[in-house]
C-alpha cells in the first residue's frame, strides 16, 4: 500500500497530485497489478482533503485503465506502466550514478546537473521527432 | 441534484446597514461548501439564518427542502457548530454525550463514544478544562452524533493551532467520506478551504460576489497581462474582477466561460487565493487600493 502526500504550494490540483503519485509508484514498481489503493476514507482523513477529490483521481485512473473499483471493497491496480522495463532499472540506475559522480567531479552543482540532463533529454526527444 | 440551502432575495438588517442583502443562492447537496469573506461581510448572519437562529428581514431561505427556522424534525437533520465551538464548561465530556442523546431523536451513541475514545478524551473531564482543540472536537462530536444531513460550521478552526486545525479537518473529512453529509463552513484560511471544499461562496460587504464549484471557478477565471488597455474595450462576456495598470501594461483578472483568444494577452491560471482576494478588493471599492474593475459590479 502506498501513502499519498500533498504539496500545497506546487500549484498542481490535488487530484492531479494523487494521480501522479500512483503513476510514479507504478513506474517504480512500488505498486503492481492487483494491489489495493488506499481507501477513499483513509486518504480524505489522512490528508484532510475532500473525499470527492480522491474519487475524482481514482475515476481518472480507471479511465486510463490503470485502476478498477470493486464495489464495497476498494480500488485496485489493474494496469502497469513501464511494463517489462522494470528489470532494466537497476543497471540504468547504476550507469546514472556513475555519470552523476563524474558530473560532480567535473564541478557541476545540482542545478547545473539538472539543467544539463533536462536539456539533453529535450534535444534527444526533438531529434526523435525530426 | 437537490439543494441543501436555497435563498431568494434573502436579507437581514439588525439596525442601520444591511448585514446581508439580496442574497440569492442555491447550494447543491453532497458538497463541502466554503464560505469566505472579510470580517463583517455577513458570513455568520447567513449561517445563522440557515440554522434557523435568525429570522430574515426580507426574502426567503429554505434548508433541506423546508423553510428555516425549522420544525423539530428538520432541526434533527441539521448540525450547527457556532463560532468558538461553545460547550458547557461545568459539564463533563460524558454529560455532553448524555445531553446529546436526550436532545436528539436520531442520536448515534456508538459513533459519539467511538469518537471520544479515538480522541483520547477522558469522559469524566469537565469541558471547561479542555484545550481549544479538544473543545472543538467535542463540539464536532455532538454535531456528528446527531447524524445530520447538513452540517453548518461557523469559523470552526479559526482559534486552533495548526496541528489541532489539521486534526479537526481530518476528522471532518473522514465524516464526510463515511456519512451522507453536506457541509457548509466559513473560514478565512483559504489554504484550508482549498483542501476541503469543492464549492465556494465569496461574500463581501453583505453581498454574494461569486458562488460555484471550485473547479468551475478556477477554470473560468484567468489573469491577463498585456499592453495597457481600457477594460471597457474587452469583449462581452469577459468580466473584469480586478485590474491594475502601469503606463504601458495592464494586468486584469477576468471571469469568462469562453477562451481568451486575443493574442495581445498572456493568459495564466489563477489560484483560489488570488481569485478570492480579487473579489474582496473589487468590493472594497475605490477608497481602498483603487482598481480599474470597480465600475463592473458582479451582482446588482
Amino acid at each position: 500500500m502506498i501513502e499519498f502526500h500533498l504539496d500545497g504550494r506546487s500549484g498542481v490540483a490535488p487530484y492531479m497530485q494523487l494521480i501522479h503519485q500512483v503513476r510514479q509508484a507504478l513506474r517504480l514498481g512500488l505498486l503492481c497489478e492487483g494491489d489495493q489503493l488506499p481507501k477513499v476514507k483513509d486518504v480524505a482523513a489522512g490528508l484532510a482533503i475532500n473525499p470527492n477529490t480522491v474519487l475524482k483521481a481514482y475515476r481518472e485512473l480507471e479511465y486510463e485503465g490503470l485502476a478498477g473499483a470493486r464495489p464495497g471493497i476498494g480500488t485496485f491496480v489493474t494496469g502497469t506502466l513501464g511494463g517489462t522495463s522494470l528489470a532494466a532499472h537497476g543497471p540504468l540506475r547504476r550507469d546514472l550514478q556513475r555519470w552523476l559522480a563524474k558530473a560532480r567531479h567535473a564541478g557541476l552543482d545540482d542545478e547545473s546537473i539538472e539543467a544539463l540532463f533536462l536539456n539533453t533529454f529535450r534535444s534527444a526527444a526533438e531529434e526523435d521527432i525530426a | 441534484m437537490t439543494a441543501v440551502i436555497e435563498t431568494k432575495g434573502l436579507g437581514k438588517r439588525y439596525r442601520r446597514p444591511w448585514a446581508l442583502a439580496d442574497c440569492t443562492l442555491s447550494v447543491p447537496a453532497g458538497h463541502v461548501v466554503g464560505l469566505v469573506g472579510p470580517n463583517g461581510a455577513g458570513k455568520s448572519t447567513l449561517l445563522n439564518l440557515a440554522a434557523g437562529l435568525l429570522a430574515p428581514t426580507t426574502g426567503t431561505i429554505e434548508v433541506l427542502g423546508g423553510p428555516a427556522p425549522a420544525n423539530p424534525a428538520q432541526l434533527a437533520r441539521l448540525g450547527f457548530l457556532a463560532q468558538d465551538a461553545p460547550v458547557y464548561a461545568a459539564l463533563s465530556v460524558a454529560d455532553h454525550l448524555k445531553l446529546g442523546a436526550h436532545l436528539n431523536p436520531g442520536w448515534d451513541q456508538s459513533l459519539a463514544r467511538d469518537r471520544i475514545n479515538q480522541l483520547d478524551l477522558d469522559p469524566g473531564q469537565k469541558a471547561g478544562t479542555l484545550s481549544g482543540g479538544q473543545r472543538a472536537q467535542l463540539a464536532l462530536t455532538l454535531a456528528l452524533g446527531k447524524r445530520p444531513a447538513l452540517l453548518i460550521l461557523d469559523e470552526p478552526v479559526a482559534s486552533l493551532d495548526p496541528l489541532a486545525r489539521r486534526e479537526f479537518l481530518q476528522d471532518l473529512m473522514e465524516a464526510v467520506a463515511e456519512q451522507d453529509l453536506s457541509v457548509v463552513l466559513s473560514s478565512h484560511l483559504i489554504a484550508d478551504l482549498e483542501r476541503v471544499c469543492d464549492y465556494l461562496i465569496v461574500l463581501v460587504g453583505s453581498r454574494v460576489r461569486v458562488a460555484g464549484p471550485v473547479e468551475e471557478l478556477l477554470a473560468t477565471h484567468h489573469l491577463l497581462t498585456g499592453p495597457r488597455r481600457d477594460p471597457a474595450t474587452l469583449p462581452d462576456g469577459q468580466q473584469v474582477i480586478s485590474g491594475s495598470h502601469t503606463d504601458v501594461q495592464s494586468t486584469l483578472l477576468v471571469r469568462t466561460s469562453s477562451p481568451v483568444l486575443d493574442p495581445a494577452w498572456t493568459v495564466s491560471e489563477v489560484g483560489l487565493e488570488d481569485m478570492v482576494l480579487a473579489y474582496m478588493r473589487q468590493a472594497a471599492g475605490p477608497g481602498r487600493r483603487r482598481t480599474s474593475g470597480n465600475h463592473l459590479e458582479v451582482q446588482k
